[in-house]
């Protein structure tokens, strides 16, 4: 009956993933095929392959099935992950092309690298089983310290590189042993099966070791205080296009995995003989809140004084870390659908405003300081009304999505009871006003220095600016199709069950 | 004299000293060669606890994930190796105090 190997129907549900790998692989042959002149066809090459995943993940958007003999669930949750990440790393494409050129690397073996990663994040979104989140982590987290240091002459990005992997790897470590030390207690790596056996019996020691370690490992991915010290080092050093895949498609997928091994695998842990906080027994929800206060503070307070915008907006996607976990540890169905809904809209009005930040780099300006936006409204009044819609949004102001989104994060902070957590979140939000106004001022108030080289747009450029702007605007104006699609997706979390039928 | 067979659980601890072990020279050494040795070091106490509780649950589940971990850190260990290789290259050093560029 279970046959090794893969059955049609398992090779049916991989193909958005499968088709991702076909287009990296195509990618490689592309770099040493392709002359010189043609090179740009590659880009080409990894937009289509994206389009084609995208396509298929909305044609299977209604199944709810597990794969692989259990390891692998294809759900509405996984679906709407990958079809964020795809998304994302359509975009990140676009805002690629022309700063490679400008940067001088070889776009084959960049776009190779890209897809890979997005290949990586997709099977975070599915495992249910520790082994298959590992090596869905791994296949992007090796694409990403590759990537942090692309630019293999500029020490700032050899140095980005240097301190993703060493941390990268530590944090891996750590999660590991949490994985380990559960594997060893429940007897199992999938994580139906570590539910049901901590179910029934008592949570020791050990196991609050593991959790906790888990906890740690995980944070690091998403880059939430205490844990969050490698992401303005690496995100200022990286290349600007890689930042901005790395705080939306990095941050997403680490909070793919995170629900699914919480939520899926560690619904009923909680601390025995530790008594109980605000009436609720101590749990790992406990840690997120510890996680979400530091990281909102934390985040928030560094990002004041920054004058480098790409550091500024690390510590601003720490903060909205923060702003995330919220909705964890409401865990309530509406907390966890209301994570999943601001990952989206982050990802909009992140992407839109690392864009305009990959637009402000040509010959001779790195384009990364807070000065050098000055002006940028009188020379394209377009890209700054982008600009400010995006900071807006990220400071969460209606009428755009990141309102929309935090409303929903604090209600449901308040519907679970956390009246602390909900009013910390408000005055954090009001903090972190001030700096992304002050980008705000630069761009429509301060005056550009004279002799600076012009803003040319590109073609890609624009199409990948126009769409996070009118993603950010939209969803503010008109949320209820996101609404209904997250609580969808939140509510298919753990209820996916193996197929029957012909395709099997 | 009396000998005392070696249970499964004598492999944890030694697993979670190599791990403590690790950690602290992750924490204490500067050149990021022995950082990463100790990195290592932490992921082979991982194999090892998860060989030793494979053992002890009497399947081969955990065997399978400690040979995935291998290769696993195999791959991230050329490419950190290479990581490390440009670095050098720019900087001729590899003291992580020396990566300082981007202040922390």
């Amino acid at each position: 009956m279970t046959a090794i190997g893969f059955s049609r129907g398992d090779l049916y549900y991989l193909l958005p993933e499968l088709i991702v790998c076909t287009g990296a692989l195509l990618l490689l042959l592309a770099d040493v095929a392709l002359s010189q002149q043609r090179q740009a066809r590659a880009a080409w090459v990894a937009i289509l392959s994206l389009g084609a995943a995208a396509t298929l993940l909305a044609v299977m958007s209604a199944s709810e099935t597990t794969i692989a003999r259990g390891t692998f669930a294809v759900d509405g949750f996984a679906i709407f992950f990958k079809l964020l990440f795809v998304m994302s790393a359509a975009v990140t494409v676009l805002l690629s092309h022309r700063y490679l050129t400008i940067e001088g690397g070889r776009p084959g073996e960049y776009y190779f690298l890209v897809l890979c990663a997005t290949a990586g994040m997709m099977i975070m979104a599915s495992g249910i089983d520790l082994i298959v989140l590992f090596i869905g982590l791994e296949t992007m987290a090796v694409c990403f310290y590759i990537l942090a240091g692309f630019l293999k002459p500029n020490r700032r990005s050899n140095e980005a590189a240097v301190k993703y992997f060493l941390l990268g790897a530590f944090s891996l470590a750590l999660l590991l042993y949490g994985m380990s030390l559960l594997y060893g207690l429940t007897g199992s790596t999938a994580l139906r099966a570590i539910a049901t056996a901590l179910a029934s019996g008592s949570s020791g020691r050990l196991l609050a070791v593991a959790v906790m370690l888990l906890v740690a490992g995980l944070g690091f991915k998403i880059a939430a205080a205490p844990f969050h010290m490698w992401a303005p080092d690496v995100y200022e050093g990286a290349p600007t296009p890689i930042t901005a895949f790395l705080s939306v498609g990095s941050k997403a997928a680490a909070f793919a995995m995170l629900l699914r091994i919480f939520f899926e695998g560690l619904p009923a842990f909680h601390l025995d003989g530790l008594g109980s906080v605000f009436g609720q027994p101590l749990g790992w929800a406990s840690f997120f809140y510890v996680l979400s206060v530091l990281s909102m503070t934390i985040g928030n307070l560094a990002a004041l004084t920054q004058t480098n915008v790409k550091r500024m907006l690390a510590y601003s996607s720490i903060a909205q870390a923060g702003y995330m976990l919220i909705g964890i540890v409401a865990g309530t169905p509406r907390g966890v659908s209301a994570a999943l809904l601001y990952l989206v809209v982050y990802a909009f009005m992140q992407l839109g405003a690392f864009g305009v930040i990959v637009l402000m780099r040509r010959e001779g300006v790195a384009g990364d300081e807070l000065r050098d936006l000055a002006g940028l409204s009188s020379r394209q009044p377009a890209i700054g009304i982008a600009m400010l819609l995006f900071m807006l949004s990220l400071g969460g102001i209606p009428p755009t999505a990141g309102f929309m989104g935090k409303v929903w994060l604090f209600a449901s902070a308040i519907e679970a009871g956390y009246f602390g957590l909900a009013v910390i979140a408000v005055l954090n939000s009001a903090l972190s006003l001030y700096y992304y106004v002050r980008v705000v001022v630069y761009v429509w108030v301060r005056r550009e220095e004279p002799g600076t080289p012009p803003i040319v747009l590109s073609r890609a450029m624009i199409v990948a600016l126009a769409f996070a702007a009118a993603g950010t605007l939209a969803l503010g104006v008109y949320p209820r199709i996101l609404f209904e699609l997250a609580q969808a997706s939140a509510a298919s979390l753990g209820r996916a069950e193996p197929m029957l039928g012909w395709l099997r | 004299m009396h000998l005392y067979p070696i249970t499964a659980y004598h492999y944890l601890v030694l697993a979670a000293a190599l791990f403590a072990l690790g950690a602290t020279g992750v924490m204490l050494r500067r050149n990021i060669i022995i950082l990463f040795m100790s990195i290592e070091l932490m992921l082979n106490a991982v194999n090892l606890n998860l060989v030793a509780f494979s053992r002890l649950n009497g399947h081969v589940v955990g065997q399978v994930f400690a040979l995935f971990i291998v290769a696993v850190a195999a791959a991230e260990a050329v490419v950190g190796l290479g990581i490390l290789l440009a670095f050098y290259r720019n900087k001729e050093t590899l003291n992580i105090d020396e990566v300082n560029l981007l202040r922390g």
